[in-house]
């Protein structure tokens, strides 16, 4: 398939005023790219531009100097309409050695900014790179605007007052850089300075040095003599509704999720977890929020985590255990628990790339089919889905809910790309929240553990502790009537098919399936679940600016699906479903609903571009065209 | 005893459930010794909760009429830590068996026992699978002939109090399924312990594994196989208790002498003293009596009240989810 290229971004920078920009920072493992790119991040969302972000960092901590394999790269996508991807193409790309440039100069538009530090292009470094020759004085960066200084020399001079060192010293240049990016884009260095100074208050030496370096790089932009068609930019300020706003990760949206909901269920959380990249961040986020009704567990292995998290619940609390995939797929058997015991868990998948150790710091979704169906027995559970960073955080208070109020194990579906990548939130208003409060069953009159509620079909809850109500359950199958072992064959058929009941029953709990963007009808539907939002918002956006009858529906809830899905699908000549992964959710729309639809599938470790996404579009409707001529002829 | 408690009996623990082990399973005997226990217990009925994972033994819970719950395989020591952490309050119990608690589950057993936390923790040790026909189990003497082991076992066994030890247990002791009032007095000691309380009940399988432990559990002939430790007492054996068991300084290891030769001290039995109770652990047949009784003790923070602690000291100031959402960098758009 021949991806459409990006359009907006082709010599974008030859305006003082640009629409929107999308800047990469990309040095080594231990240069402290993220550093920049979550300053910058604070500064543009200060300046009032929209923004997305999206770190891509190494699975190695600290791979060697100069590797290609331990760039560490933060890119974000700002501008001054609606921004919900960390953008295709690159305007600018800072790069602080020659992997970082090997690596990258392929995604800068033709007359991009890059931005290099020469002192890092030594011989050494560009043969770690693999560069025959020095890419700064081989034309081959022609193409592009290229600004190459000698930063190392620079921080140096900047910080020489402060006597840190030489290595210390230079490890001040990442501020430099970014002071003078903020210079390029006009941007407000004060939040950065406090950032630096909260970091370093303990070593006010390395604050200073940081500050005047930042400081230097910003002084450097405003009096150097720059090359012709390298100037400060403007980006406009982005139209967003009122109110406070401040920069959200997925997996601390998530992690606050799961505070919020335990304080609208006015419950107990045990989050018991085992450290796993990317979803390790949610586990460290509550380890720190103990002031709330949250206690965490690091368990010896994800068999425990899940099983301490069972046990939490029922003894009245909520466990919550959360990992990535190879984990996950240890907890299986706990999960199955969990249904047959029926017994709230949520349960947080952060997918990475697979099979097996795969791409750890990578994003995929392509453990879809193992949320639905990956246990043993016949085991249904709702699995639900975040599409943003910001909404982890609803998402999460939904788990808790739909787990609490069914009695269900429910499977959370996040991804590395979400996990790490940050936007802008609208902070909500805490009081227009809805409490959805646990009462625990007390009454002794009539008690068996298989009571049931009539309309959700959840099995009571009675915790240990509670007088007169003393109970068993296990994992042997257990009589309908009694809660009591029971092997009768009749009565399996019958828990069986409550089980399932019960999860279905839940689509009419559920919102209807809205349509995001476009009509509720027409020729094509691009539906997406998860994180593939961003990308397909954007390029539905702009084929509809383009005048092509195309919508977006992004679905949340994977099980059981909205009850008007299928209808809602039917009003459409075609069905596009772009995925991460070779093909998951189109098998379950097709075998609920036996439609056709189209895949757009990529498993490369990083998320859709928008221009992937509309040329699969465009690619539809010539499809579309032809057999409209075809009808036509015939 | 706790006063204001109402007067159980043996029958208010006992559930309404057929008890399902085979005829002559030393388990019915653990079974009855533990549900007279409880009355005894400082703490309500309510409080009790018994975890399970899979096996003849784990069928446990489901005979008492108490809280309970029957888990997967190996895994009922997370599951007590689950609970133990949601409610300190409760008493929880863990019942498990050599395969299930020392194969399967054996890095649950490691950490549960490594983190002290504050659990009852039963072993049935009948050195054989026996809810899955007979195979031989982690604990089975080499040589143990099985289905799945018809010319003999090739595995080494492990010692489950040895490893128990190993794991920093603080509480670590054996008994014997049969032996009621011994059974019940360790364990008794075993719920008054602050931590992981471990205590192996060496247990008969009539059908797989019979006669086993015949030597400790057979009257007539047990004085000379087993020494029962006292803190602070002499450890001696025998009928008439004429058998001592003494340290040979030189050689570092445990010998048995008879009683009353002044050449050869005998050794008091010290709760405290890890080295020493590594040693008695290890005792086994033919020269050394079988070791019975709480072999090692030590107080110990324990997990659960230390991340309880934890807990209460963050919540001094309990958090604000508004002051939480507006925390750090925010910014204000105006209309």
């Amino acid at each position: 398939m021949e991806l459409a290229e990006e359009k907006l971004g082709e010599h974008h920078l030859d305006q003082k005023e640009v629409v929107d920009v999308v800047v990469r920072f990309a040095g080594d493992s231990g240069d402290g790219m993220q550093l920049v790119g979550a300053n910058f991040t604070d500064s543009t969302a200060l300046y009032g531009n929209d923004l997305s972000t999206f770190p891509d960092f190494p699975a190695e901590i600290r791979a060697p100097i100069g590797a290609t394999f331990g760039v560490s790269a933060f890119q974000i996508y700002f501008g001054a309409e609606d921004v919900t991807t960390a953008g295709d193409a690159l305007d600018v790309l800072v790069a602080m050695n020659p992997a970082a440039l090997v690596t990258n100069i392929a995604s800068l538009v033709e007359g991009g900014l890059v931005i290099v530090d020469r002192g890092a292009f030594t011989s050494k470094n560009l043969s770690k790179a693999k560069y025959q020759t020095n890419p700064l004085e081989d034309n081959s960066l022609d193409g592009f605007r290229v600004l190459d200084i000698d930063i190392s020399k620079h921080v140096l001079a900047a910080v020489e007052a402060f006597d840190l060192g030489h290595k210390a010293a230079l490890r001040c240049k990442n501020m430099w850089t970014l002071g003078l990016v903020m210079w390029l884009f006009d941007r407000d260095r004060k939040p950065t300075i406090e950032n630096i100074k909260a970091k370093f208050s303990k070593k006010p030496d390395i604050a200073n040095a940081n500050v005047a370096a930042l400081n230097a790089g910003h002084a450097y932009g405003e009096t150097a003599e720059l090359p012709t068609g390298i100037h400060v930019y403007k980006v406009p300020k982005a139209n967003v509704a009122p109110g406070t706003y401040r920069n959200m990760t997925g997996a601390n949206a998530l992690a606050w999720g799961l505070v919020a909901g335990s304080e609208l269920a006015d419950i107990d959380l045990l989050f018991a977890s085992y450290p796993i990249t990317p979803a390790s961040n949610i586990l460290h986020e509550l380890a720190n929020r103990k002031e709330f009704r949250v206690n965490t567990f690091q368990a010896e292995d994800e068999i425990a985590a899940v099983c301490a998290a069972i046990g939490a619940s029922f003894a009245g609390s909520l466990g919550i255990t959360s990992s990535s995939g190879p984990g996950i797929a240890l907890k299986s058997e706990g999960i199955s628990l969990a249904i047959a015991t029926e017994l709230p868990l949520v349960v947080i998948n952060t997918q990475r790339g697979g099979p097996s150790t795969g791409l750890p710091t990578k994003t995929e979704q392509s453990d879809l089919m193992m949320a639905l169906y990956g246990r043993h027995g016949d085991t249904p559970m709702p699995v639900i889905s975040a599409s943003t960073p910001v909404d982890c955080f609803e998402v999460a208070i939904e788990a808790i809910r739909l787990a609490i109020k069914y009695m269900t194990p429910v499977m959370l579906l996040s991804d590395g790309y979400l996990a790490n990548a940050s936007e802008p939130w609208k902070i909500p208003d805490v009081e227009s929240l809805t409490p959805f409060p646990v009462q625990h069953h007390k009454d002794t009159e009539g008690f068996k553990p298989s009571l049931r509620d009539k309309e959700t079909l959840a099995r009571v809850w009675a915790k240990p502790g509670t007088p007169g109500l003393e109970h068993r359950i296990g994992g042997i199958e257990r009589s309908f009537e009694t809660g009591d072992i029971s092997y009768d064959p009749d009565n399996h058929q019958a828990m069986t098919d409550l089980r399932h009941a019960k999860v279905a029953g839940i689509a009419n709990d559920i919102p209807l399936q809205q349509v995001c963007l476009g009509n509720e009808s027409g020729r094509l539907a691009v539906v997406g679940w998860g994180s593939t939002f961003g990308a397909i918002h954007q390029a539905v956006k702009r084929a509809r600016l383009e005048g092509l009858d195309v919508s977006h529906i992004q679905v949340r809830y994977i099980s059981p699906l909205p009850r008007n899905l299928g209808e809602l699908l039917s009003n459409f000549e075609a069905i596009l479903v772009p995925e991460m992964n070779t093909g998951q959710f189109i098998k379950l729309l097709r075998s609920e609903y036996l439609l056709d639809a189209e895949g757009v599938n990529k498993v490369s470790g990083q998320p859709f571009k928008i221009g992937e996404i509309l040329a699969a579009i465009h690619e539809e409707f010539v499809q579309l065209e032809s057999n409209v001529s075809r009808e036509e002829t015939s | 005893m706790n006063e204001s408690l109402p007067k159980l009996t043996l029958k208010d623990f006992a559930s309404d459930q057929e008890v399902r082990w085979c005829p002559g399973c030393g388990d019915f005997a653990i079974l009855k010794t533990i549900q007279k226990l409880m009355p005894l217990l400082d703490s309500p009925k309510e409080n009790q909760v018994f975890i399970s994972g899979i096996g003849c033994s784990s069928r446990f819970p489901y005979y008492m009429n108490t809280y309970g719950f029957h888990t997967i395989h190996g895994r009922a020591p997370p599951v007590a830590t689950g609970v133990k952490l949601a409610n300190p309050e409760l008493d929880v119990w863990v019942v498990t068996g050599d395969g299930d608690g020392f194969s399967i589950g054996g890095n649950h057993m490691l950490h549960v026992l490594r983190r002290n936390v504050d659990l009852q923790i039963l072993l049935f040790n009948n050195e054989i699978y026996g809810l899955t026909k007979g195979q031989y189990s982690p604990t089975s003497q080499l040589g143990t002939r099985s289905p799945s082991s018809p010319e003999g076992s090739i595995d080494l066994p492990l010692s489950p109090c040895e490893v128990a030890l190993g794991s920093g247990g603080t509480f670590i002791a054996r008994s014997i399924d049969t032996e009621a009032k011994h059974l019940s007095k360790v364990t008794m000691r075993g719920y008054e312990h602050k931590g992981a309380a471990f205590i192996e009940i060496l247990q008969n399988c009539p059908i797989y594994n019979d006669g086993i432990f015949e030597q400790v559990k057979n009257k007539k002939i047990s004085a000379d196989f087993k020494v029962e430790l006292e803190h602070g007492k002499p450890i001696v054996f025998g009928k008439e208790g004429e058998k001592a068991i003494h340290l040979n300084r030189e050689t570092l290891t445990l010998e048995v002498v008879a009683t009353g030769n002044a050449d050869k001290e005998v050794l008091l039995h010290d709760e405290n003293n890890k080295i020493q109770a590594h040693m008695l652990a290890t005792m086994t047949g033919p020269d050394l009596p079988i070791a019975v009784g709480v072999i090692y003790r030590q107080d110990k923070s324990s997990f659960v009240d230390d991340s309880h602690q934890l807990l209460i000291k963050s919540r001094q100031t309990k958090g604000s989810l508004k002051e939480l959402l507006h925390s750090g960098h925010t910014w204000e758009v105006k209309g």
